[in-house]
């Protein structure tokens, strides 16, 4: 093979100025890192010199007189090459001259001004080829090297995807005194023995395949960089092909694939191994992009950093791949990142705790407790973790499952029935001491079998005692628990179940067959007895009734504190992915108390629960709490008697249905015989939870239990009770002149927390900002649209590895850790809040920004109108209202309106429209069927309204 | 002030006439047959006429310029001697006699391309790119006016190389109104009600294009506001072009078929793809080009796109620049159309 030195790139790469490219000679690599250069990274004198090509935008930055706070070491993995990082480059040095201009000169730096210097390693990009193949400690070292020859001091941020961030964390571990920071975009530093690696890779290694597919040809190269989503334009995969256009070009691509050390046997392992080690010990931030679309570096690993990183901010980019850096923006969130967490040390930095997230300021006493910041002056530096306070409300901390333990351990109350199963043939009654006992057994079980505190365990199992037992059993241990409901699909559960990526996997047999099809992550558990055959078959690793035995008597370990995480539940997935939402122990435990203390639930009251997630929270009330004879998942199959049998059987007070169940509980009422009535007349609370439902409905739903008062709450996976309504409130609220659905009033009073209203800017977004003070003391300007913020004690502590959702989430938001719900609406005079819909669907008009609902309803009076969307065609700022109406005798075809169903309309409706369009059936979101999706609408109508085809929406 | 309004036998310069004779202006009206505006001084003749131009501007402080060759054929010389060269004439009579202030009412189809047009500003007009020959010619006599617009002691651009030749403030505003109806409306209103009558009114595609109009009084008003800004605030208006509309787009069949009941007719019941009439169009309007007569083709291309392509527009900067909103909405037209042609709204 022929030896050849390094080039700059020739001009008209796209997207890459020229002008950061730049070569270096360094005296060659392979001496240990830290021995220093002999020749000060001047052309060197005497023995071998190595050739290398990086961008820089020291330079350019030099030449402007920008002193940058810091550099960014970006080193690119197999096959690209720095060209991977331009966008980095190009934003890096656009910040550090805006940020300039804006500053003045200062000492010590321009704040936000970063170098990002950008390596092609050896035999690969445009650096020299020696044609010698390079293992991973010269690799490493080989930077140290190059590192040294361009005199790179303190503060250093290493930057590395692929393969390149080994060598990336290499370095880092190798220079504690210079290192402020890593961040990574898909990569791996562990590969656990017995696990196989990727298949890709498998076939990529195999000896006949292994040379012909990286060097003889290119397969290797085009497989990866068909890895984009969307395809890469062509004149980008041509800028990526450039350095690897011939054979002898691609040796460094065949070397670095033979180099990965992909069992324990092979000669980098111990190198792969020392780095693995040194970076659980690093104590600076991190930060941790991924394109979960990858079939190298899976979840798998990303779980395994962010282990070893636990206190990194993650984000999965949920969509992109392997070649995240192509695929999403990170150049923004990378930049974010540097200045949010590794900030230099400014004297006014004090007294002002305000600093910006990627998205804006991100208040810090808000921010993600297990977050760590560091100053550039004291990169060790890490705060106390836990920065939140302990216990958001203030009083102190009753875990989740106090009520269960006062109970078991209460002569009077432990024989009590604590769950009742009415599913079968009778009710199956489980007592206080024996729930307790099984909580117990599973505790100290999982704990046996290796369960850790903040181990996730995903629960795939049917509502009911089991599932009760295995939830307060985690709890009790610290085990994380992952909830993914099955109506999620099972492409939403596998997108769910890589996300959280649960160390362990509790399931029934459809589940685990859904696990093994699927490859969910996860030790897997089996909730049923399973025979030997299919035990194998589905993988599974331990049997429930085996780990409660060996728990049977042992002792707990330690209980969780407040801050630790409790549960990840992942969000109905109706108003796009679904999202994980951690909650800890603090906030489940606020939840409990919230809902005791607003509902009057007390030890006697008793639940009857229709609907999964409160039928859980049953033990943490103290209370018992029975589920009817139904199938949880398929809210439709509960009858109006199997709700007075579950209220007979368990003198229960308490009812809690979703909408679902409700239509076909007042449905199947005609079965309901004198006695069934007598029972139901007992019940004095009466909850709708889980989607909005009609007035009409739930008027229905009461008059079969005339002694309680209906209520249906408002909220969302990330704050379960934001408001609450009671029957005769939304009776009341009809004769309002408001607009929108009236939600009710707060739930947590102003002091703990609260709804504030954020009002719409004429381009229809928020500002974050409440409409006066802090919303603390209710919001004094009334009717004003706006986003609804949230506040409560038992609200979300965050996303789960979607840092920048997570910083969006919360972006402009009041001190002490509000939620933007992403739901427009306005409060009246009384302290009622009135949902107008969802922001993303807010018309923004000449007039200034339109909610959909209210002109909705008012069309929804229109006598022949069955359901009606109101969305805007044209430009933001200039957008004309459309109203997309389903009939009552639907329309065959979609398209404008009859003229009699346009005046009726048009004359109904409380603002002007530019057209009235019909369709046969709305498009609505699969999960609810209620929720019209109002985004494909407006996209429709934009379309036809133009003078395009006529389509079905 | 007196003001000159150029072709108010017009619909739309008669309008604009009256307006400024019910407030009280000195109105002088040029035309080739009377313009039957009580209270205006009548010169008789055409634009392209140099002594009659030189005589209509003669003590004049303001020019409202609507004379123009509007049709959907027709000899491509006689649109150029009329819309450009005419234009030309009164803009040099005009700084000659010592006006200051000149609208230029143009049309928002200087700066159509055929393609659809949604929620935009006044692009530039571009003589080029414009459809069909009144399209281009209005281009054309729009940048021409627009480039004569200069401060006072400015030099005239591109005319003596930049010397100051001495002449006072010359401002110039377009105004272009999208498609102007009302009472008495020969070019849209009565087409559609006599086609329709008689069967000949099909609908281009679905007829769901949103189409914006301007309702007569509406267009003269706003005429009339970039007139009275150019007095009183030059510098937000001058050199400019608006579009103006009534901001209430509408779809082409909601429009004919108001327009229609209006007239007491049958609104139109059958469909012509909007490609085929389109083709057709263009069909037709090779045919009219080589057959030069009276009559005026059944469709052209342009109409076909117009039509069957949405086009409606931003009018937060000509509110908000012009001081000026449409007093006239879209249903109380209809009804005042339906008042007058005794149809139903």
């Amino acid at each position: 093979m022929v030896s050849s030195g390094a080039s700059t790139v020739p001009p008209g790469l796209p997207g890459l100025d020229p002008r950061f490219s730049h070569v270096l000679r360094v005296p060659d690599g392979g001496t240990p890192a830290g021995v220093p250069a002999s020749d000060g990274g001047g052309p060197a004198a005497r023995g071998p010199v190595t050739e290398w090509h990086y961008l820089d935008n020291g330079p350019e930055l030099a030449a402007r007189g920008i002193e940058p706070v810091g550099t960014v070491l970006a080193v690119h993995g197999n096959p690209t090459w720095s060209y991977l990082w331009r966008d980095l480059l190009n934003l890096a040095t656009e910040t550090a001259v805006t940020e300039a201009a804006a500053t003045g000169e200062r000492p010590g730096g321009v704040p936000d001004a970063w170098r990002v210097v950008a390596v092609d390693q050896l035999e690969m990009g445009l650096s020299a080829r020696s044609g010698r193949a390079r293992s991973l400690p010269e690799r490493v070292a080989d930077l140290g090297a190059f590192t040294d020859a361009l005199g790179l001091d303190g503060p250093v941020v290493t930057l590395g995807h692929d393969w390149g961030g080994v060598v990336s964390l290499g370095w880092a571990v190798d220079h504690p005194d210079l290192l402020a920071g890593v961040a990574l975009l898909n990569t791996a530093v562990h590969q656990p023995d017995g696990v196989p690696i990727p298949a890709a890779l498998r076939l990529a290694l195999a000896p006949p395949v292994h040379r012909l597919g990286t060097s003889t040809t290119r397969a290797f190269l085009e497989t990866t960089l068909a890895l984009a989503h969307p395809r890469l334009p062509a004149d980008v995969a041509g800028a990526y092909r450039l350095p690897y256009r011939a054979a002898a070009d691609r040796g460094g691509i065949e070397g670095f694939v033979a180099d990965i050390p992909a069992t324990a046997e092979h000669p980098s392992r111990p190198e792969l191994d020392r780095i693995a080690a040194g970076v659980a010990a690093l104590q600076v931030p991190a930060l941790l992009l991924w394109g979960p679309r990858d079939p190298i570096f899976s979840d798998r690993y990303l779980d395994d950093l962010v282990g070893r990183l636990p206190h990194a901010r993650v984000h999965r980019f949920e969509g992109a791949g392997h070649l995240v850096a192509e695929d999403v923006d990170y150049a923004g969130p990378v930049l974010g990142w540097l200045d949010t967490e590794i900030r230099p040390l400014d004297p006014r930095a004090d007294v002002n705790p305000e600093v910006e997230g990627p998205l804006g300021p991100v208040n810090a006493s808000a921010r993600g407790s297990s977050g760590r910041s560091a100053t550039l002056t004291d990169p060790a530096a890490v705060p106390p973790r836990g920065d939140r306070s302990a216990s958001p409300s203030g009083t102190a901390f009753r875990p989740i499952w106090a009520g269960l333990d006062e109970r078991a351990a209460d002569d009077a109350t432990r024989s009590d029935p604590a769950v009742l199963d009415m599913s079968g043939s009778g009710p199956a009654t489980v007592t206080w001491r024996a729930l307790d006992r099984q909580v117990r057994r599973i505790a100290a079980g999982l704990h046996s079998i290796g369960v850790r505190r903040g181990d996730r365990v995903s629960l795939l199992v049917r509502p009911g005692p089991t599932l009760t037992a295995l939830v307060y059993g985690c709890l009790r241990i610290g085990a994380v628990v992952v909830v993914a409901d099955a109506g999620l699909g099972v492409r939403g559960l596998t997108r769910a179940q890589r996300g959280a990526w649960p160390q362990y996997l509790i399931g029934q047999t459809t589940a685990l067959a859904a696990a093994r099809a699927c490859g969910w992550p996860g030790v897997r558990i089996a909730a049923d007895p399973l025979d030997a055959v299919r035990r194998r078959a589905l993988g599974v690793d331990h049997e429930l009734v085996d780990v409660a035995r060996a728990g049977e008597g042992v002792d707990l370990p330690p209980e969780p504190g407040p801050d630790d995480e409790a549960a990840v539940l992942f969000t109905s997935g109706s108003t796009g992915p679904a999202k994980g939402v951690v909650y800890t122990h603090a906030r489940l435990s606020a939840l409990r108390d919230v809902l005791a203390e607003h509902f009057g639930v007390t030890a006697g009251t008793g639940l009857v629960t229709g609907f999964a997630p409160f039928a859980l929270l049953g033990p943490a009330l103290g209370t018992r709490s029975v589920t009817p004879d139904m199938d949880v998942s398929a809210p439709r199959t509960l009858t109006a008697r199997a709700v007075a049998d579950a209220v007979r059987a368990s003198d229960a007070r308490m009812v809690f249905l979703s909408p679902a169940a409700i239509l076909h509980v007042v449905d199947t009422a005609g079965a309901l015989d004198a006695a069934d009535r007598a029972a139901l007349q007992r019940v004095e609370t009466f909850l709708s939870t889980g989607a909005p439902i009609s007035a009409e409905l739930l008027g229905s739903a009461q008059s079969l239990m005339p002694g309680a008062q209906a209520h249906t709450p408002y909220g969302m996976t990330e704050c379960l009770l934001v408001t609450d309504i009671t029957l005769d409130g939304i009776r009341e609220a009809a004769s309002a002149p408001d607009t929108g659905v009236c939600v009710g009033r707060p739930i947590v009073d102003a002091a703990a927390g609260g709804v504030a209203i954020s009002p719409l800017d004429a381009d229809g977004a928020a500002t974050g900002a409440p409409s006066s003070g802090t919303g603390m003391e209710g919001n004094e300007v009334h009717g004003v649209l706006g986003e609804v913020l949230v506040h409560a004690p038992h609200l979300k502590e965050r996303y789960d590895r979607l840092w920048l959702t997570d910083a969006a989430a919360e972006r402009d938001t009041p001190p002490g850790h509000w939620h933007r719900t992403g739901d427009v609406g306005h409060l009246d005079a009384a302290g009622r809040l009135w949902i107008e819909g969802r922001l993303a669907h807010v018309l923004t008009t000449a007039e200034g920004p339109l909610a959909p609902v209210g002109p909705e309803q008012s069309i929804e009076r229109a006598e022949p109108v069955r359901r009606a969307a109101v969305v805007g065609v044209g430009p933001a700022g200039v957008q004309q209202a459309v109203a997309v109406v389903e009939l009552v005798e639907a329309a065959r075809r979609p398209g404008l309106a009859p003229r009699d169903v346009d005046a009726a309309v048009r004359a109904a409706s409380s603002v002007a429209l530019a057209a009235v369009l019909v369709v046969p059936r709305m498009p609505t979101d699969v999960r609810h069927n209620s929720k019209i999706d109002r985004a494909r609408l407006a996209r429709w109508a934009d379309g036809v309204l133009a003078g395009g085809r006529v389509g079905a929406p | 002030m007196t003001v000159l309004v150029t072709g108010a036998s017009g619909l739309l310069g008669g309008a604009v006439a009256r307006v400024l004779v019910a407030r009280g202006e000195q109105v002088r009206t040029l035309q080739r047959s009377p313009s039957g505006v009580a209270g205006a001084e009548d010169v008789a003749g055409s634009v392209t006429d140099a002594a009659t131009v030189a005589r209509a501007v003669d003590g004049a402080d303001a020019v409202v310029h609507l004379a123009a060759k509007v049709s959907l054929a027709g000899d491509p010389a006689e649109f150029e001697r009329v819309n450009v060269h005419g234009t030309e004439l009164l803009l040099d009579a005009a700084e000659r006699a010592g006006v200051r202030r000149f609208v230029q009412v143009s049309s928002p189809s200087v700066a159509h391309a055929g393609v659809s047009l949604v929620g935009v500003g006044a692009e530039p007009a571009d003589p080029a790119r414009a459809r069909g020959e009144y399209a281009r010619t209005k281009a054309a006599s729009e940048v021409l006016a627009l480039s004569r617009d200069r401060g006072a002691g400015a030099s005239r651009p591109g005319a003596d190389g930049g010397t100051p030749d001495g002449r006072g403030d010359f401002r110039v505003v377009a105004v272009r109104p999208h498609i102007v109806w009302g009472p008495g409306d020969t070019q849209l209103v009565e087409r559609v009600i006599d086609r329709a009558a008689s069967g000949r009114l099909p609908l281009l595609g679905h007829g769901a294009a949103l189409i914006d109009t301007t309702y007569l009084d509406n267009a003269a008003d706003g005429i009339v506001a970039a007139l009275d800004r150019l007095g009183d605030r030059p510098e937000a208006v001058r050199g400019r072009a608006y579009v103006l509309t009534n901001g209430e787009p509408r779809t082409v069949a909601d429009l004919l078929a108001g327009i229609c009941r209006a007239g007491g007719v049958e609104p139109p019941r059958w469909r012509v793809p909007a490609g085929l009439a389109r083709t057709a169009g263009g069909l037709i309007e090779a045919v009219w080009r080589v057959r030069p007569g009276a009559d005026e083709p059944p469709m052209t291309r342009f109409l076909a796109e117009q039509l069957s392509t949405a086009h409606w527009f931003d009018q937060r900067a000509v509110r908000a620049e012009l001081g000026w909103r449409p007093a006239v909405s879209i249903d109380e037209g209809m009804r005042r159309l339906a008042a007058h042609y005794g149809g139903t709204s």
